[in-house]
């Protein structure tokens, strides 16, 4: 245990201790509401590039898990909790989360005040942070932060995509013969969104953001879908012109960082949430029947209402907490993305019903 | 939706009582669902029997009715006010059952009322265990093995597929009753009978035992647009076997991962669809097996409950507002979360801090009934408590109690308990177990060890040895340096080790302590309760004390300071966890309190940690403080609030307690001084008081050690009444006829009094028993109510029942009570209420306590004369004079009865005969215009409904043989035969009224135990002999129980009976709403 300093940009600091890693880290604070799913927020490759600060103060209560992981690794830059559970309990448990943070060398901290910290950033933004147990002077950490990047313009996908195309095949009755292939553009990709599809009866094949459209066409798929992933939409043209190209082609399903890039790619614009949603509990308004679903979010950026072309395109689903747009629809072509995450993992299960609204759209342009 | 226009007056059936399952909770769910439907425009309807209620103030509803839930009641009251609708699901199961039984009798039809919130298959299908356990099959989710029984052959051969252990419940009772877990064959023949017998429809679910395994609890709530949201999830720190109102219980749950939380989740979705709850709150329990995760549903309640109002208090989501504005239309999206403002109620409440619920248990007051604890609930009351971390929340909840206990601390020395000990008590539920976890450890004990004796989960004992662990270190650290460092101190505070336990260890003084603490720059933050862990704004100061960086209550009160200008401050301290003796009577006043202050435009705080309470609702006062009501906790909310006045006569003995020590601390203490707080309870400075004045006390003494007390009864003569001080609800109080049961009183006496003295008063036999309530301005003091008590005196005033206006005492002695209180409420420079015990024997009038706060009968007497008690007597101590108030004087024309309500049917092989110390868990009152009728209605509402036919049967003692005749021959004129044993009998005979002569307990083939059982007795009138009662009648009055025959044990109980019977065999009944009776 070392005491860390956590440094923020507008000179606020926060005092903890970390785990076994230490040194220096520097990222995006962030919040996320969640009381569960922390092994799950830990892999979530959309989490890149920041430091995420969990609102629940007992965390690794159950230990972590061979299963509940949503990437092959670690992705946070930071993690900072009040206090950190010494003996975990679950039957599914196989590791203590501290062992587990150790492992994957996290700058993990305790001790610290982390409703004072989520207040500060509900009021001035998300901003960024450094984490240090060398360097606790706030001014040579001031001088530091200047060469800390920003989040906006900023291209983490590149960082967490596959370095090669693989195929997630489908599982149960539809393992030898799927129903359809979903070509997936991985731009940070949570494993959950590849196990529904599989659960579902579809073989994923997962190309790496920066394929071209032309390639993807090579495999014959059904549908596309873009990916979740970490960062700035804006940072990641080489896919939003590939989601162009594709539109009018093929189904295409986007979550999260797919919805922006289908915002772009559609002729929207996309703007920086002062802190973003992190959490388990946002109601999501479905337009189409008037149902709410509490949905799992994850993203600091948004697609700005105003700037879609409503002719073409449809809000199918709108935050109720602070009316954003969580989902589109274009009114011609078969083609919809939506903001929060159906897959979950972690959080609710209240919108999964998207994924078999896209084995249907599937179904209807196989048809024709 | 918009909101109904279809309806535009609602019935609201209350919870009635207050009894083990149902307490305060349902008072806080019923006025939250008032004020949301009268918001919205509805006319308001309200049936409770309950007075000590704020839902039952004349406000609170538009129309009032304190009548006994009875379908015979109800539809008077249906008919003379034609609602269109009845809401089911705010008043409890009472409530619940009420609205099923008017249903199936035709009622609601009949008068064309609609039910909504829940119909009636919804309710029969989440209720009933057959139709339930159909629905769980039939979405696909799994359930303990079991089958339902309705004869004991039918249960013999369940018990048989199942095998032991297994569990029975019985169907439509509340809290459990008559359900338990059973190990062997003879117990499973008796406890068969006994659930099928308590069943209303005599039936009874055998179910393996999944004892042992996680148990959860999630708050479920949906609208008509089959919305549904989660408002949280509970764990249990005991596991499955415990009934859930006994279990420590924890906020959010915390050993599931967030796959099998989200299982969990869908599960209960699927389960509201299924069974169809429209609109409202659900709860629904699970038992997840710790081994392979395997997750079976317990149960499902269709309306709102005793975890809800936790759930509302730990989370600040309001379900029972919410699920009032539901049930007339609305849905989740169109109602506004009232913290945020911003941000609609469709969302599931995310919180950033840890509650721990703890309940209070009562054993000490029924020392015969074994303190182990099971599926049928035990506790009388509970405490939450908001930290941080589990550690925090935990000691908090623990000292929040009020059981002696500072936090998670030794009261006994670990290494005097045998191990056997140690073990039985950790694998068998009782309600120090929590305590037993931590001698287990600090005697050597694992965490694995204790955790595969006691079944509890491994999660909530680590952390137990992680404070045991600190604590030695603590200890090695003091003995080392001879004090602890200031991050020691900040640990062990964060930690939530109390100042009193620290002070304990650094062998100082709490004060002493608390000083060095906030020398050291250590003092409490306060964070507030926002159902959103800070992502937005929030607007109510719900606040807990944590140890952190950041205090929001001195943030947001310079914000507010800023808004609305600095205005004045009374702080109002409530009673904390619910027992025998300080209850729902005081958090009403409370409440009263806060309202009071508002309307004179004071800022007003309140602190409590009763999470069942009105005072709890963020609603009530102007800030709020969910906390342990100690020294430590309320000194840190004074630091931080500076209040200008602080009022501790309202919250019962608990706030009363802190008085002194707060007063030193130089806390504003506004109405009655400290000193003369003092003079009250003090006895010999009280004796000296009452000489002067001229007012007759019985012969009296104090004593400090045994020869004294001793020296004292021998010198008065005995009887003599004898109790310890400073306590409420007369513990361990006992009437006392000779030296030997007098030396086994003092043993008891003196763990209870903790150093302060013993008091003996001569025991006055016969006399009749006078409350009074009072209010004094310091000047002018105004009688609020003269109660008679039924019983004699020797009945703790809070079992006996009492009656405004006095029906026997003649004009003359009232007038000599009226002079004698105001004589004692000037003398003592009263400011605010007062409660004063007279007894009265022919013309003598003595004195048997006096206490200057607010009583127990406070919102009786309120509700009986109409005015506003409480409120009053508040305004008061903030400088207001009684000639400032209108206040009716005259003496009301209608009868008010108060009656109580006693656990006996908890609490197994206790008998039921009444005493000084206080055995009622609630109060009922029936109000008429004649004496009889309101009696009768009292009895209805207690549940000892009177028979209008049928057999009585007699035995009294000798004392009281020659009264019981004219009251046998009445009762024969009523129509009622007679039966008798063999003394009483001859008496009876030979003065000519028929009688049959039954054999005692044992003593025939029809003796009286059989006649109970086959249901061939109706009504028991039996007056037990003195100290030495019986043991075939104490058999026959607990049989008088098991099958819910009333019985009367008083001679004075007995006479009101005969004049109910009277009344309501002659004229029937009639119901009038308070609004009326005021007007009248």
């Amino acid at each position: 245990m070392k005491n860390a300093v956590v440094y923020l940009e507008d000179g606020t600091c926060y005092y903890g201790q970390t785990l076994a890693t230490t040194g220096e880290t520097s990222g995006e604070v962030v919040f996320n509401t969640a009381m569960s799913g922390y092994q799950e927020i830990l892999t979530d490759p959309s989490y890149a590039g920041q430091i995420v600060t969990m609102t629940y103060p007992l965390i690794g209560n159950y230990g972590v898990n061979e299963t509940d992981v949503e990437s092959g690794g670690v992705h946070v830059k930071g993690f900072l909790v009040k206090e950190f559970c010494r003996y975990h309990s679950n039957f599914r448990a196989t590791e203590s989360l501290i062992d587990y943070l150790n492992r994957y060398k996290v700058m993990a901290v305790e001790g610290i005040d982390t409703r004072a910290l989520t207040r500060h950033l509900r009021e001035r933004g998300a901003m960024r942070a450094i984490i240090s147990t060398e360097d606790l002077d706030p001014k040579s950490l001031a001088q530091k932060m200047k060469k800390v990047p920003s989040m906006e313009g900023a291209d983490w996908v590149k960082e967490v995509i596959c370095k090669k195309p693989y195929l997630w095949p489908a599982e149960g009755e539809f393992k030898d013969r799927p129903r359809f292939r979903v070509a997936v553009i991985d731009c940070g990709v949570k494993f959950n969104i590849l196990r529904i599809f599989a659960r579902l009866g579809c073989e994923c094949q997962v190309v790496p953001a920066g394929t071209t459209f032309e390639e993807i066409m090579a495999y014959k798929p059904d549908g596309l879908f873009i990916s979740n992933g970490p960062g700035d939409p804006a940072a990641v043209p080489y896919v939003i012109s590939e989601a162009k190209k594709a539109v009018g082609k093929l189904p295409i399903f986007g979550i999260c960082l797919g919805n922006q890039i289908m915002g772009l790619a559609l002729g929207g614009r996309t703007f920086k949430l002062k802190f973003g949603h992190h959490g388990a509990n946002h109601p999501v308004l479905d337009s189409r029947d008037e149902r709410i679903g509490i949905t799992s979010q994850n993203h600091g950026f948004c697609v700005d209402i105003d700037s879609l072309d409503k002719e073409q395109i449809e809000i199918i689903n709108k935050n109720l907490n602070d009316q954003t747009i969580e989902g589109i629809r274009h009114k011609k072509f078969p083609i919809y993305s939506v903001q929060h995450h159906p897959e979950a993992a972690p959080g609710p299960h209240d919108a999964q019903y998207l994924f078999e609204d896209f084995i249907k759209l599937m179904a209807e342009s196989k048809r024709r | 939706m918009p909101k109904r226009t279809d309806i535009h007056k609602i019935l609201l059936i209350g919870s009635g009582p207050i009894v083990i399952g149902q307490a305060c909770e349902f008072d806080y769910s019923g006025t939250q669902a008032c004020k949301a439907l009268r918001q919205e425009g509805f006319e308001v309807v309200l049936v409770n029997s309950n007075p000590a209620t704020i839902m039952t103030d004349p406000e609170t509803a538009d129309r009032t009715y304190i009548e006994p839930l009875t379908p015979e009641f109800l539809e008077k009251v249906i008919e003379k006010e034609k609602p269109d609708a009845v809401l089911p699901t705010l008043g409890g199961q009472t409530g619940l059952n009420a609205a099923i039984a008017l249903y199936e009798q035709g009622i609601l039809q009949k008068h064309n009322v609609k039910l909504i919130g829940a119909d009636y298959d919804v309710i029969k299908k989440a209720e009933d265990r057959e139709h339930f356990k159909k629905a769980v099959q039939k979405i696909g989710l799994d359930l303990p093995r079991s089958a339902f029984a309705y004869n004991m052959d039918e249960a013999w051969k369940a018990a048989e597929e199942i095998g032991f252990p297994l569990i029975i419940r019985s169907s439509f009772t509340l809290g459990g009753t008559g359900g338990g877990i059973v190990r062997s064959k003879e117990d499973f023949a008796r406890m068969a009978e006994l659930g099928l017998a308590s069943s209303i429809i005599h039936e009874i679910l055998i179910e393996e035992s999944i004892e042992g395994w996680k148990e959860f609890e999630l708050e479920v709530m949906r609208d008509n647009k089959d919305n549904v949201v989660i408002v949280c999830s509970i764990e249990n720190l005991d596991p499955m076997g415990v009934h859930t109102g006994d279990s420590i219980t924890v906020a959010p749950q915390q050993t599931l991962t967030d796959a099998e939380y989200q299982n969990m989740r869908n599960a209960s979705l699927a389960l509201i669809r299924e069974i169809g709850v429209e609109t409202g709150g659900s709860n629904i329990q699970f038992a997840v097996d710790p081994q392979n995760g395997r997750m079976v549903v317990i149960e499902m309640n269709p309306r709102v409950s005793r975890s809800s109002a936790l759930a509302s208090k730990a989370t600040g989501f309001p379900i029972a507002k919410f699920a009032a504005k539901l049930s007339v239309g609305y849905s989740l999206d169109e109602i506004q979360n009232d913290i945020t403002r911003e941000t609609p109620a469709s969302f599931e409440p995310t919180i950033d801090y840890c509650v721990v619920k703890a309940p209070r248990f009562t054993f000490e007051k029924f020392p015969e009934a074994q303190d182990v604890l099971g599926v049928q609930m035990k506790s009388v009351g509970e405490t939450m408590a908001i930290g941080r971390t589990f550690k925090e929340a935990l000691q908090k909840a623990l000292r929040g109690l009020e059981i002696g206990h500072i936090g998670l601390d030794n009261k006994v020395n670990f290494q005097d308990i045998p191990d056997e000990k140690i073990q039985k008590r950790l694998m068998e539920p009782n309600a120090s177990r929590i305590f037993y976890v931590k001698y287990a450890l600090q005697k050597g004990m694992s965490v694995e060890e204790v955790a595969r004796v006691s079944k509890i989960d491994v999660w909530f004992i680590a952390h137990m040895e992680q404070l045991l662990n600190f604590e030695k270190e603590m200890l090695a650290e003091i003995e080392q340096n001879k004090d602890l460092s200031k991050e020691t101190v900040r640990q062990a505070k964060e930690w939530g080790f109390s100042d009193a336990q620290l002070a304990k260890f650094l062998n100082m003084s709490e004060p002493q302590f608390r000083k060095k603490r906030k020398d050291l720059g250590i003092v409490a933050t306060f964070k507030q309760v926002d159902t959103c862990a800070a992502e937005f704004e929030a607007y109510t100061p719900y606040y807990y004390s944590t140890y952190e960086t950041e205090d929001e209550s001195v943030i947001e009160n310079r914000k507010m300071d800023a808004k609305l200008g600095k205005r004045k401050k009374i702080m109002i301290l409530g009673g904390g966890p619910n027992r025998i003796g300080q209850g729902i009577e005081f958090d009403y006043c409370c409440c009263h309190a806060a309202f009071a202050m508002k309307e004179l435009g004071y800022e007003t705080i309140m602190v409590n940690s009763n999470p069942e309470t009105v005072s709890t609702d963020y609603d009530t006062s102007d800030r709020l403080y969910f906390e342990p009501l100690t020294f430590e906790d309320v000194m840190n909310i004074v630091d931080v609030e500076k209040p200008d006045g602080v009022i501790v006569q309202y919250g019962g003995q608990t706030p009363l307690n802190l008085a002194q020590r707060l007063e030193q601390a130089g806390v504003p203490i506004v109405g009655t001084s400290v000193d003369s707080i003092d003079l009250a309870e003090n006895r010999e400075r009280f004796s000296k008081f009452i000489t002067k004045l001229g007012i007759e006390q019985p012969a009296n003494g104090s004593a400090i050690s045994t020869e004294e007390a001793l020296k004292v009864a021998r010198s008065i003569g005995f009887p003599v009444l004898a109790r310890p001080s400073y306590v409420l609800g007369g513990r361990a109080m006992k009437i006392v006829y000779d030296e030997k049961t007098l030396l086994s009183f003092i043993d008891e006496a003196k763990e209870v009094s903790q150093g302060h003295p013993i008091l003996i008063d001569k025991f006055v036999e016969e006399a009749v028993e006078v409350d009074v309530d009072a209010i004094c301005d310091g000047e002018d003091v105004f009688v609020a109510g003269i109660m008679e008590h039924i019983e004699n005196a020797g009945i703790h005033s809070g079992d006996s029942a009492c009656v405004i206006p006095p029906p026997t005492i003649s004009e003359h002695v009232i007038e000599r009570i009226r002079q004698h209180t105001r004589d004692i409420a000037l003398g003592l420079k009263v400011v605010g209420l007062m409660n004063i015990q007279y007894a009265i024997k022919g013309s003598h009038v003595y004195i048997l306590e006096v206490n200057p706060r607010a009583s127990r009968t406070v919102p009786f007497v309120a509700k009986a004369t109409g005015n506003p008690v409480a409120r009053i007597a508040a305004k008061i101590m903030v400088g207001k004079k009684l000639s400032d108030f209108e206040l009716k004087r005259e003496d009301p024309r209608h009868f008010s009865i108060k009656e109580s309500v006693l656990p006996f049917s908890r609490f197994s092989g206790v008998d039921i005969v009444l005493g000084p110390e206080m055995k009622s868990t609630g109060e009922v009152m029936g109000i008429a215009l004649s004496y009889g009728e309101a009696f009768a209605k009292s009895q209805i509402c207690a549940g000892q409904g009177l028979p209008l036919k049928g057999t009585i049967f007699l035995s009294v003692n000798d004392e009281d043989k020659r009264h019981i005749i004219f009251l046998a021959k009445k009762l024969e004129d009523l129509g009622f035969a007679l039966m008798a044993t063999k003394g009483t009998a001859k008496v009876l005979r030979s003065n000519g009224v028929k009688v049959k002569l039954v054999e005692k307990c044992g003593e025939g083939r029809k003796d009286l135990l059989k006649l109970i059982e086959e249901d061939k007795i109706d009504l028991i009138i039996n007056t037990p002999s003195g100290e030495r009662s019986q043991s075939d009648m104490r058999a026959m009055r607990a049989a008088a129980i098991l099958h819910n025959i009333p019985c009367i044990t008083t001679l004075q109980g007995a006479w009101a009976a005969v004049n109910a019977l009277d009344v309501s065999l002659k004229n029937g009944w009639s119901v009038c709403s308070l609004q009326e009776y005021y007007k009248k």
